[in-house]
């Protein structure tokens, strides 16, 4: 059946079987593999995209759920060879290693920036406990967080 | 690489079309609200609908609002919105205690307490919840509709007082004067499953228990509604020695299985303690003792 959804700003639309879920579409139909398939089971949040601005796990979403809707993949945080602050955040802090889980975190912690920009380390840790890092340990994601919410919170004072 | 098996998909735009749909399609068709518990069914074709009927644009059924004496939850409210309801944690904090360790707040975007409760999965919380509080639930089918109280609403494993060509459209809750409500769960991660847990409510008239519901989840093949223990605690002045029996009951009249998350004895104990732990924070939320 056709969907059409906005994936980044741009509108796409596909044929698709309705069993074919969102993460596959993303990574196989349109072709953007930013977005990781990790676990298949919703436990492990490395294919967290957002749809309509709220994380979802796209493993266990179905692509025809998602029609209708604007979806944001990793993609979309770099503009114009610009990190996003939370990129840069991760960067600084070195929060990731193997950077299989990063594309989830990244766009989890987004989400959590845009809801609640000053998240204590308890807040933070609560918001990726759906997100499962086997390298960092956590640590250092939690100071990659910390560090892009003041960095956001410096570029708004100068603004 | 985990794909449900093939099936036809419609989404619906209102909800007696979707009542009609299931009432045309028969027991292959299934609702899909959040998909949270469905999907990874289908995943493991352990459900293998043959149509799936997409109810998440009916936001019409996506409210929780206090009418009358009621508090009335609309069937596809998000685990997210029960979480931060100020209503529900004013009157029943009990929901807020279940919704912090229900899965993960990724999760929590998705699924919907109408999901939980129809999917009926013994270890899953909401059951609980809405069985300690005296929930009643609102089912509609092509004839009208039907409320059903959470006492008669398990009927099996997995099964509900849901019919094929029916559709859980809204969670009823007394608001009663003097009432308390508590959950208290353990499980071996964050976001996991329970390996047990109890949900109580207490509702205290001039010192002494007027009503309480207890049920518990993950130690049966249902929800287990503790009615053995509810009549104990009628009439009686809340005390320790009083929760200890209850939590007493509660190891005797649950059925726990042996599995990866512990041995039957250890189930039991856990009941036990989480009921009495449950029991003495829903009192003290009654008399204002805790927030």
């Amino acid at each position: 059946m056709q969907v059409s959804m906005t994936i980044n700003g741009e509108q796409v639309s596909h044929d698709v079987e309705p069993r074919l879920l969102l993460v596959h579409y993303i990574r196989e139909t349109v072709g953007l593999t930013g977005t990781h398939w990790g676990c298949d089971t919703s436990n492990c949040g490395a294919c967290v995209v957002l749809i309509d601005g709220r994380p979802v796990k796209s493993c266990t979403t179905l692509a025809v759920m998602a029609d209708g809707h604007e979806v944001r993949t990793v993609e979309s945080l770099e503009v114009d060879g610009e990190l996003d602050p939370i990129q840069m955040g991760f960067h600084e802090r070195h929060a990731l290693q193997c950077g299989f889980c990063t594309p989830g975190m990244l766009m989890t912690t987004r989400a959590l920036l845009d809801e609640n920009p000053n998240p204590s380390d308890l807040e933070i840790r609560t918001a990726i406990s759906g997100a499962i890092c086997r390298c960092t340990g956590y640590m250092n994601i939690v100071s990659a967080v910390q560090w892009a919410a003041q960095y956001e919170a410096a570029a708004k004072r100068e603004a | 690489m985990q794909t449900p098996a093939a099936f036809e998909y419609e989404r619906a735009t209102s909800l007696e079309g979707a009542i009609a749909s299931l009432q045309r399609l028969g027991p292959e068709a299934r609702v899909i609200a959040g998909g949270h518990s469905l999907l990874p069914m289908m995943k493991l074709r352990l459900a293998n609908p043959e149509h799936l009927i997409d109810i998440n644009d009916l936001t019409e059924l996506e409210f929780i609002r206090q009418e009358g004496g009621e508090i009335r939850i609309g069937a596809l409210t998000r685990h997210v919105d029960l979480l931060k309801s100020e209503l529900l944690a004013e009157h029943y904090p009990v929901f807020r205690d279940a919704e912090h360790v229900i899965a993960d707040p990724v999760v929590r975007n998705r699924g919907t307490i109408g999901g939980s409760l129809c999917q009926a999965d013994p270890a899953e919380d909401l059951s609980a919840v809405c069985s300690a509080v005296k929930a009643k639930v609102v089912i509609r089918g092509a004839e009208g509709e039907r409320v059903v109280g959470m006492e008669d609403f398990h009927v099996g494993p997995y099964m509900t007082a849901v019919q094929s060509g029916e559709i859980l459209t809204e969670i009823r809750l007394g608001v009663r004067p003097g009432a308390g409500s508590a959950h208290e769960k353990v499980e071996r991660r964050a976001g996991d499953w329970a390996i047990a847990a109890a949900s109580a409510a207490v509702w205290l008239h001039g010192g002494t228990i007027a009503d309480a519901g207890v049920a518990l989840s993950a130690v049966g093949l249902t929800t287990i509604h503790l009615t053995r223990a509810e009549e104990l605690l009628r009439g009686k002045a809340p005390s320790d020695e009083l929760f200890a029996q209850a939590g007493q009951i509660a190891s005797e009249d649950c059925s726990p299985g042996a599995d990866g998350r512990g041995p039957v004895d250890y189930k039991r104990h856990l009941a036990g303690v989480l009921t009495q732990r449950a029991l003495r924070r829903a009192a003290a939320r009654a008399l204002h003792e805790e927030a």
